[in-house]
């Protein structure tokens, strides 16, 4: 048993902590403010391989582990949650592909993304499905040499500058889970209309759309996997990448924590810096030991999936647990800092918005406790 | 051609400097190293000059103690091409430094066309390897350097002087050249360039095989102390009118005798 990451970990996520705190602390007040996409942060990590973790080395990618993707999106989310959402979002797109691809459709779709700069989208929520994801309506039918793809995805981040979009549909509502499938679709396919960007309590850089697709005709051999075979798929991403999203609330709560202690030490009141009043203190002692569990959560359920070995439980504990605790840890990061904290000049605010919606996307903390329960009364 | 970049290992900007038991230097076991900021300008100029003379080799060199090599390992991540470590503790003085530096260069077989420094480490301000080390190659020197050219065998280099006004220098290599900051923009290490640092080769020197011994320390420590605490403030309550001719008589009188500041 070890608990400690190597020193080529160490050296990753000194690189990401030096990334977050020189090119995304600085600008992450303003782009939450005005809604910027951070398309050239995002090409600087690209540049440095920051993203796109998940790519297998035989295809060009970094061929990093799971845990490795893990530490480099907690640095990144160390800096800001919102810009790490649109980062994510290109592996979350990409790992179907790597999961169900065939060596042809990995050679043809994600060797692109490690020679040139590329974004990607995952499209699963529709506007009547979230959590019931089994239950999406957008429809795939046989065009005789292609597919047809109908009907309607929401929330799709990224859905705007994609170069890629990986699609749930279903041959056959009727067929409910044994009917999806998963494809590869070019968003400038003639028939495909963005939704306006949605107006977010937080994540506010990250680029959310709906997406109609009208008829869009798809090749054949997007199709990942068989047809049918896109339950399995997105259920496997998700083991995947339900770590990464853990990652991403631990570092949330992890710059909560340091803004919380720094700030406390200099903040004075009845005489002394509110570090030596035992309320604060008991508040960052509980931050502390939440951002501590989530990362041990957090790892082990992305180091389960470098053994091979099935994590749908552990990555349930670690979403939920992470989640929640980002929630709790950031809302009293804002009740540390008082008044400062509410006000939108100081940055724990940003924080507690952001941390709402590691709660919510993929897979609510109440799915999680779903997942986690059938799992345990097994 | 052959560059060679010199570095130090210092403390973390934000690292609370404590004097170690025997006062001889700072406590170490807890610190967090980077490399010397100064010498990150350094090392991108170096790797400017490669990316333009494509067989150009950087080699990067440090004397400092084993157990964290940080500096060298990011300097090979940013594309520096190999590296030399000379052990030694990390308290030794310029001149002993200058010479196992020297001496590196010297055992690694390895003509110097242009050596590469930053202007000074961060954290014993001392200012003087790279101008000794020059000294003990023979080589034309120029520090605080914000603008560099190679052409050729020729160096040109800026130089900030007082009043921001700058110095322009030219020079035949072989030259030694000490950075400041505003010479470039150092790049990062990225994540390929990681994977790639550990195959790349990292001589190891003892200070006995590059010539240098206790015989050549200048400079010892002794008595490394944190500066006195600052005493607490005066206060002075002038709130009365009538007595505010009086306060302001004893302040400016205090300044005088007491803070003697004017």
């Amino acid at each position: 048993m070890d608990f400690a990451i190597t020193p080529e970990q160490k050296e990753i996520q000194e690189l990401a902590l030096k990334f977050a705190r020189n090119e995304m602390i600085p600008v992450a007040q303003k782009f939450d403010e005005e809604g910027i996409f951070p398309k050239e942060i995002f090409k600087k990590a690209w540049e440095l391989g920051l993203v796109n973790t998940c790519i297998p080395a035989e295809y060009g990618g970094t061929g990093f582990s799971s845990l490795d993707g893990v530490i480099i999106s907690e640095a990144l989310a160390y800096g800001c949650m919102g810009m790490n959402t649109s980062f994510m979002a290109n592996d979350l797109a990409l790992l179907p592909i790597v999961i169900g691809g065939s060596d042809e459709q990995k050679k043809k779709f994600l060797t692109p993304f490690t020679t040139d700069f590329k974004i990607a989208s995952f499209c699963l929520t529709e506007p009547g499905n979230g959590s019931d994801a089994g239950g999406l309506k957008t429809s795939l039918k046989d065009g005789g040499d292609h597919w047809i793809l109908s009907g309607e995805k929401m929330w799709i981040t990224n859905a705007g500058y994609a170069d890629l979009f990986v699609v749930y549909a279903t041959i056959d509502p009727a067929l409910k889970h044994k009917g999806i499938c998963a494809i590869v679709v070019d968003p400038k396919s003639p028939g495909i209309e963005l939704g306006k960007k949605e107006d977010k309590m937080g994540h506010r850089s990250s680029d959310t759309r709906g997406i109609r697709f009208n008829n869009v005709k798809v090749p054949k051999e997007n199709m990942l996997g068989g047809v049918g075979e896109g339950w399995s798929i997105a259920m496997k991403t998700l083991d995947h990448s339900r770590p990464l999203v853990a990652s991403s609330a631990l570092g949330g709560a992890w710059r909560a924590l340091d803004l919380s202690v720094s700030y406390s030490k200099e903040r004075t009141q009845f005489g002394v810096t509110i570090s030596k009043h035992q309320a604060i203190q008991f508040m960052i002692a509980e931050m502390a030991m939440k951002v501590e569990a989530s990362r041990l959560m957090t790892y082990k359920a992305a180091w389960l999936c470098d053994q091979g070995v099935k994590n749908t439980e552990v990555a349930s504990y670690a979403k939920a647990f992470a989640s929640d605790s980002c929630m709790q840890i950031t809302t009293d990061a804002v009740q540390i800092y008082g008044g400062y904290g509410y006000s939108k000049e100081y940055p724990v605010e940003k924080l507690m918005r952001d941390a709402k919606l590691i709660q919510i996307y993929e897979g609510t903390s109440q799915i999680q406790r779903l997942v986690i329960a059938r799992e345990v009364l097994k | 051609m052959n560059i060679f970049v010199c570095v130090k290992q210092v403390p973390d900007t934000e690292t609370k400097v404590t004097p170690n038991s025997d006062k001889s230097f700072i406590e170490t076991s807890s610190i967090k190293w980077i490399m010397n900021p100064y010498d990150e300008f350094a090392v991108e100029q170096a790797l400017l000059v490669k990316q333009a003379n494509p067989a150009a080799n950087v080699t990067v060199v440090r004397v400092g103690s084993v157990k964290d090599t940080e500096a060298l390992r990011t300097a090979m991540a940013m594309g520096a091409d190999d590296a030399i470590l000379v052990e030694a503790n990390d308290n030794l003085d310029s001149y002993s430094i200058a010479k196992a530096l020297k001496g590196a260069i010297d055992k690694s077989g390895k003509k110097a066309d242009l050596i590469l420094t930053g202007k000074q480490a961060i954290d014993d301000d001392c200012l003087q390897v790279p101008q000794i080390l020059a000294q003990m190659l023979n080589m034309p020197s120029v520090a605080v350097v914000v603008g560099f050219e190679l052409n050729g065998t020729t160096v040109k280099a800026k130089r900030e002087v007082e009043g921001g006004a700058l110095e322009v220098y030219e020079m035949s290599t072989p030259c030694l050249v000490a950075a400041n900051k505003g010479l470039n923009t150092p790049r990062y290490a990225s994540l390929p360039g990681i994977m790639k640092a550990k195959k790349k080769p990292l001589a190891q020197y003892s200070l006995a095989d590059v010539g240098v011994s206790d015989a050549d320390r200048r400079v010892k420590y002794s008595n490394f102390q944190l500066p006195p605490e600052k005493p607490a403030g005066k206060k002075f309550d002038a709130a009365d009118a009538a007595n505010q001719a009086a306060v302001v008589a004893q302040v400016v009188g205090l300044l005088r005798t007491e803070a003697k500041i004017i």
